[in-house]
């Protein structure tokens, strides 16, 4: 079974974002695979796990995205490709689902495409129904539980009021909510592997597309208004007395 | 401006946001409600008294479950037929998932989750949260229609106008070969749903810190320790219930098995923005406030007096929310007449 998950770089959820000169820094935090796609590693390892087959990781991005690509490999995908092209920079959700789809096309005969549910820098939370409808694929967003049977595959979609019990034929889009079950911490091993790995880097020319055009683009970045509160801490001599003053407090607010 | 509103529901409850999309929409101009199911008569006449000056209605059983493939396609078969200049969708788990599918479509963009906008010459200029939240972009699109959704409980619900009417048009379903079939659901537990609660009470680690308690014996040292939780976690939930909240968590109160995801607030849980938001027992982590930090008032109850959570609340009070979150729901019982 031939298995990809798309993975993309991103600042760590602890950095300090701030735009500066309106251009967005994070200080020296580091950038590390976006965490919901650590998810879909671990998916696609357990589908490799229960039917075989390879992983394959793919992102798109600058050279510096394969340290997202070796952390794949570390976790235990089999191969790696680096999406990079000069042409490639500033993308929306919609010019990504078109080069990440003609990548999928290009590796060919794959079955199951994983994604994360969301990139936590632009928090789009699109390009894995957006490839999925490029592809013509199932979009089965948000899994909980994935079992392949065959040609054909049943999910539990987390929805606001539950779950929805999916079944689709394959090939078929993935992306994953956490009840999906904690990624693996990569190995020793995998470690080692992946320090080695050589990354073969795909340009446009090789996808055979020519560069898609973005169509959203962000005019202005701010820091969002600071949040002037300043905590009146709420004293008594004893918890009753306490409890009752900030209950009046909360009242004369009026949000309740 | 002609605005198509995705109106999101399950078995024909409408979510709260489909509503405020409306509204929205009506500042902007004219209203086509888009309502895909089965039996939805009802949910038509709703969305005129919330405004809709028309509602576009496909009511066939393929559509009775919802399904990304079905409900997209027929969904952009009728934008394509009446090119609205706008689609407006709530930023639910359905509205972001066919606002994406409907981009590929008609080959447009979207702009996702946004809080704020405003229109001049028919092209929208909206602002929405980036990195979590650390971040405030403004985005626009350059082509037509352009594709938004709204965060939940960022714009105000409009009145429900009783009686209103409006024109019914129907809409064909795009039936297909599609490749999804729908076996069943698994509803949750209910209580107040998280989005679209207008209080939150949430716990934290420190739910199981509580020394005075003893476990029943024969538990191991986990199971205590879950034990421990549960009791600190059941105050949380009086006062939710003494205030009608929805109840929330931190992720390690949800790693550590307290509670279930669901409740999980943050950059990897739920984006919450209620009127009142209150913590107990949480220490503030970054990826804690990106999921609360727009609440309006948020008020902290930690024995740390240097826990970030203060930063961010209005009123604190620094104690063992053993004593304080007991006290604080009698207070509450008694002030509001329970
Ligand atoms: C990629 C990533 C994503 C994450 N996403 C999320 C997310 O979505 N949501 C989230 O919440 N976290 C998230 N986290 C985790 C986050 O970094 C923190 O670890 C977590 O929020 C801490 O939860 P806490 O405040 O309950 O626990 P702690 O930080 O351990 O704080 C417990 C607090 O309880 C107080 N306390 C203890 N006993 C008492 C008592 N008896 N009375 C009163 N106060 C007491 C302590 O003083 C302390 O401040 C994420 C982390 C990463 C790396
Ligand atoms: N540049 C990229 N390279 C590879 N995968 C990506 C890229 N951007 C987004 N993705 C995938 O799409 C998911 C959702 O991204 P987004 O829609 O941007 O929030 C991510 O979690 C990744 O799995």
């Amino acid at each position: 079974m031939k298995i990809v998950v798309c993975v993309k770089q991103v600042p760590d959820s602890a950095a300090k974002v701030v735009v500066e000169n309106g251009k967005v820094t994070w200080g020296d935090a580091p950038l590390v695979i976006n965490p919901w796609d650590e998810y879909a590693v671990e998916a696609a390892l357990q589908q490799k796990e229960a039917h075989g087959g390879t992983v394959t990781a793919i992102t798109m991005g600058g050279e510096s995205a394969k340290d997202a690509l070796k952390h794949a490999l570390a976790m235990g995908a089999d191969d790696a490709i680096l999406i990079s092209d000069p042409a490639l920079s500033n993308l929306d959700t919609q010019a990504t689902a078109q080069v990440l789809s003609a990548a999928i096309q290009k590796i060919g005969g794959v079955e199951l495409a994983f994604f994360g549910r969301q990139a936590i820098d632009g928090d789009a939370g699109l390009v894995p129904a957006q490839t999925a409808r490029l592809l013509d694929w199932p979009a089965l967003t948000l899994a909980s539980t994935i079992k392949v049977e065959g040609d054909s595959v049943r999910v539990e979609r987390a929805i606001e009021e539950g779950r929805q019990v999916v079944t689709a034929k394959l090939p078929a889009v993935f992306s994953l909510v956490k009840d999906f079950g904690e990624p693996r911490y990569p190995s020793f091993m995998g470690i080692r592997k992946a320090s080695r790995a050589v990354i073969p880097a795909w340009s446009l020319a090789e996808l055979s597309i020519s560069a898609p055009a973005a169509v959203i683009a962000w005019t202005e970045i701010t820091n969002p208004p600071s949040r002037e509160v300043k905590c009146d801490i709420v004293t008594g001599g004893s918890p009753e007395e306490i409890a009752e003053a900030l209950a009046d407090k909360i009242l004369a607010e009026k949000v309740l | 401006m002609n605005t198509f509103v995705y109106i999101d529901h399950f078995k024909g409850n409408a979510l709260p946001a489909s509503w405020e999309a409306l509204g929205v929409a009506k500042t902007l101009g004219t209203v086509a409600a888009v309502i895909f199911g089965s039996g939805m008569e009802a949910l038509a006449k709703t969305a005129f008294e919330y405004g809709a000056d028309e509602v576009l209605l496909a009511d066939d059983v393929s559509l009775a479950d919802y399904r990304a493939e079905a409900f997209a396609s027929t969904l952009s078969a009728a934008a394509a037929s009446r090119t609205p200049d706008l689609l407006l969708f709530p930023t639910t788990t359905r509205g972001r998932e066919l606002a994406a599918m409907a981009a590929i479509d008609l080959k447009t963009g979207v702009m996702v989750d946004v809080i704020a906008l405003e229109a001049k010459d028919g092209k929208i200029t909206v602002t929405r949260p980036i990195y979590a939240g650390k971040l405030l972009t403004k985005e626009t699109c350059s082509s037509k229609p352009q594709i938004i959704t709204l965060r939940g409980r960022a714009f105000p619900k409009p009145a429900q106008q009783a009686g209103k009417s409006g024109t019914l048009t129907k809409v064909a379903a795009v039936t297909g070969d599609f490749p999804t079939k729908v076996e069943g659901y698994a509803e949750s537990g209910g209580g107040v749903s998280l989005t679209d609660a207008s209080v939150i009470v949430s716990g934290g680690r420190g739910v199981s810190n509580n020394p005075a308690l003893t476990p029943p014996g024969g538990l191991d040292e986990k199971q205590a320790e879950i034990w421990k939780a549960q009791q600190g976690f059941a105050l949380v939930k009086d006062l939710a219930s003494a205030l009608n909240a929805a109840v929330g968590a931190s992720r390690a109160a949800v790693d550590a098995g307290y509670v279930p995801y669901t409740h999980q607030v943050g950059q990897t849980g739920k984006v919450v923005s209620p009127d009142l938001y209150i913590a107990c027992g949480i220490s503030g982590a970054i990826q804690h406030l990106a999921g609360m930090r727009t609440s309006k008032l948020i008020v902290a109850i930690n024995k740390d007096a240097e826990a970030p959570i203060f930063k961010l609340a209005r009123y604190g009070v620094v104690g063992d929310m053993f004593q304080v979150v007991p006290a604080l729901t009698a207070a509450f019982k008694k002030r509001l007449g329970k």
